[in-house]
């Protein structure tokens, strides 16, 4: 079986984890645990900015990475911890907010302009506590009434920062949130930020990937399937996942500072309820079992909000309608796969290497 | 909620809890019923078990075992009355506390994590009753939680299984697996529900072999329906009908009582 995985030269995410999952046992070099695909995408995303144009790398990828990162605290939590939870979008904004009141920013009667080493982490230390909050809140629900808890406070913070212009600037928000040009570099220029959200993209997936065998991962999935079990073992249920919401919050923060740099600016629409759902939507098309799927379903999400227009228009309609053609791609995405693109790839790989001789086989003789 | 406020008063009893750990019996329950609604499960049960006693349990389907069993370990809380683990006071206790003053227990309906492997199932069990609940890191070669789970595997005749998903387990390797993970930790005493159900007659004896080579100090309940094992591993029997005792004493008693064989020994063989 292992032989012919090489052979093929294709990899999957559960090729991954089953290799982790080994991995006390395993004697092989590290490197060697990691299937060919991802060495090659790796090497792909590196020698980007060699042939992609600073539109592709900045607008399409560089996007792509962060809301990847966004969705991948969402995978986290909804994916081993059995939580969906709307509030992570949220919680980027939230960084990203503090970025500007700390930092600075165009709006100089708030922003306080501190340097970039004392906002950042006060920035993510806020956002921790804010989705460590939210978590307390929110454990104490099951199902539907998580995803209404943390939707209620995603529309609450929306509304107050919308409102609010004593600290928040009200509806125009903050312009002007740049990043600091450390190393004389200009991390706002397409390869430097590129490269910049590609680091803390693949960071955050391996942090991900590496929790999820750690006994705090192990248990946050033992609490997902079974928590009258994992607590008849000694574990604090509810202790376990408000840890999660944390560690989830923590990733967004990072992600949600990256979001406001890129754009500039961070404004109470940054985590208006459409994209509080958008999240949701992307972490669902890439799929909600595998870290990768919340990238894979953020690159599928930035194409289609990017190109929609020029596709819907080309063939006539009105481009405002690219939200439709968002939607349909989600409908057909989850109609056919419920656990997204990944789920569709992992089956199409299953039929693919089904042996004729040993199995059914008729997908492939047919 | 409560069980952050018993916590408060908790701490200012440290002294006296203590206190009363050295003398006390490993189990003692006093007046304890359970109700679900209109329906007592369990009624006033008192029951005293020694440190390092191993007690069987019988009694026909709905004698209220389990239940006694999850008001034990904090799975229910007891409607009344009071639960005490070697002297200390743990009626209002979280499952996960009691647990980690070191009681334990299987299911009767196993419940174990399906989507992982044997060792995993170990490791997560001896993570639980440690520090490292909220590690970050892996476990590597010779982390000392994952050696101690390696030997449980072993205690238990898993260790060809090692690496295999749950999900893939006989039922009767997924009773020994069980029975390795109440081990985890340093167990003081362990409830054991019905851990001969569905095995066959070699996984019986070696059950027995499991049972009865444990640490003296060890106690155990066991809900047994199997006499044969019942009566091989345990010192004294406790027969329970509609959720009360009904008979206490030692196995050769209560298989001669006549009260008992009209009531349960008979009745298996109709």
């Amino acid at each position: 079986m292992a032989v012919t995985e090489t052979n093929l030269g294709l990899s999957t995410q559960s090729d991954f984890s089953r290799r982790n999952a080994g991995e006390s046992s395993s004697t092989a070099p590290w490197h060697a645990q990691v299937p060919v695909g991802y060495w090659v995408v790796g090497f792909v995303l590196l020698l980007m900015p060699a042939f992609a144009s600073d539109f592709m790398l900045f607008q399409i990828f560089g996007w792509t990475f962060i809301l990847g990162m966004i969705a991948l605290s969402l995978m986290f939590l909804a994916g081993y911890g059995g939580m969906v939870s709307l509030v992570q979008m949220t919680l980027a904004a939230l960084a990203g907010y503090c970025m500007a009141i700390f930092g600075t920013s165009a709006i100089e009667t708030i922003s306080l302009g501190w340097p970039w080493w004392v906002a950042i982490p006060i920035a993510l230390i806020i956002a921790v506590i804010f989705g460590t909050i939210t978590g307390a809140l929110a454990v104490r629900t099951e199902g539907i009434y998580t995803i209404m808890i943390t939707l209620a406070i995603a529309s609450a913070f929306f509304y107050f920062t919308r409102q609010n212009y004593v600290i928040f600037n009200g509806f125009s928000g903050f312009n002007g949130v740049l990043p600091p040009n450390l190393f004389g570099i200009d991390w706002r220029g397409p390869k430097a930020f590129y490269y910049l959200t590609l680091f803390w993209a693949t960071l955050s997936f391996l942090v991900v990937v590496y929790v999820s065998r750690a006994p705090f991962g192990l248990a946050l999935q033992g609490v997902r399937d079974n928590p009258r079990r994992m607590a008849a073992l000694g574990f604090n249920v509810n202790a376990h996942r408000i840890a999660a919401y944390s560690f989830s919050a923590l990733i967004a923060g990072v992600a949600g500072i990256l979001l406001t740099w890129q754009s500039a600016q961070i404004s109470p629409g940054t985590a208006g309820t459409g994209p509080v759902i958008d999240i949701l939507v992307i972490a669902v098309i890439g799929g909600l079992n595998k870290p990768i799927g919340p990238f894979i379903g953020a690159f599928i999400y930035v194409l289609l909000k990017t190109f929609a227009i020029d596709v819907l228009i080309s063939l006539g309609l009105s481009g405002d309608r690219f939200q439709l053609l968002v939607g349909i791609s989600f409908l057909l995405i989850v109609f056919f796969s419920p656990d997204g693109v990944l789920g569709l790839w992992e089956r199409w790989r299953a039929s693919r290497n089904r042996d004729p001789l040993l199995d059914a086989g008729e997908d492939r003789l047919s | 909620m409560s069980v952050q406020e018993t916590g408060m008063e908790r701490s200012t009893s440290v002294a006296e809890r203590l206190s009363a750990t050295g003398t006390a019996n490993a189990l003692e329950l006093r007046g304890v019923s359970k109700y679900f609604g209109a329906l007592a499960a369990l009624k006033d049960i008192t029951i005293s078990v020694a440190p390092g006693e191993r007690r069987a349990v019988l009694g026909s389907n709905g004698a209220g075992k389990t239940t006694l069993f999850n008001c034990i370990t904090g799975d229910f809380l007891a409607s009344e009355g009071t639960v005490r683990f070697f002297g200390e006071d743990v009626t209002e206790f979280a499952a996960h506390e009691r647990i980690r003053r070191g009681l334990r227990r299987t299911y009767q309906i196993s419940l174990l994590f399906t989507g992982l492997t044997v060792i995993d199932n170990v490791y997560l069990a001896c993570c639980g009753v440690s520090r490292g609940r909220f590690s970050f890191i892996r476990a590597r070669r010779n982390d000392a939680l994952m050696a101690t789970a390696e030997d449980l595997v072993r205690v238990v005749h898993l260790e060809d299984s090692r690496d295999t998903l749950v999900a893939n387990l006989s039922y009767g390797q997924q009773r020994q697996l069980e029975i390795a993970m109440a081990l985890s930790g340093a167990p003081r005493f362990i409830l054991f529900d019905e851990p001969a159900a569905g095995l066959s007659p070699t996984e019986r004896s070696e059950l027995i072999e499991i049972l009865t080579g444990l640490p003296s100090h060890m106690g155990y309940i066991i809900i047994e329906h199997d006499m044969d094992v019942a009566l091989r591993v345990s010192e004294t029997v406790t027969m329970m009908h509609n959720g009360a005792i009904f008979k206490e004493g030692k196995p050769a008693e209560i298989e001669e009582d006549a009260e008992v064989q009209a009531l349960y020994l008979g009745g298996g063989h109709e």
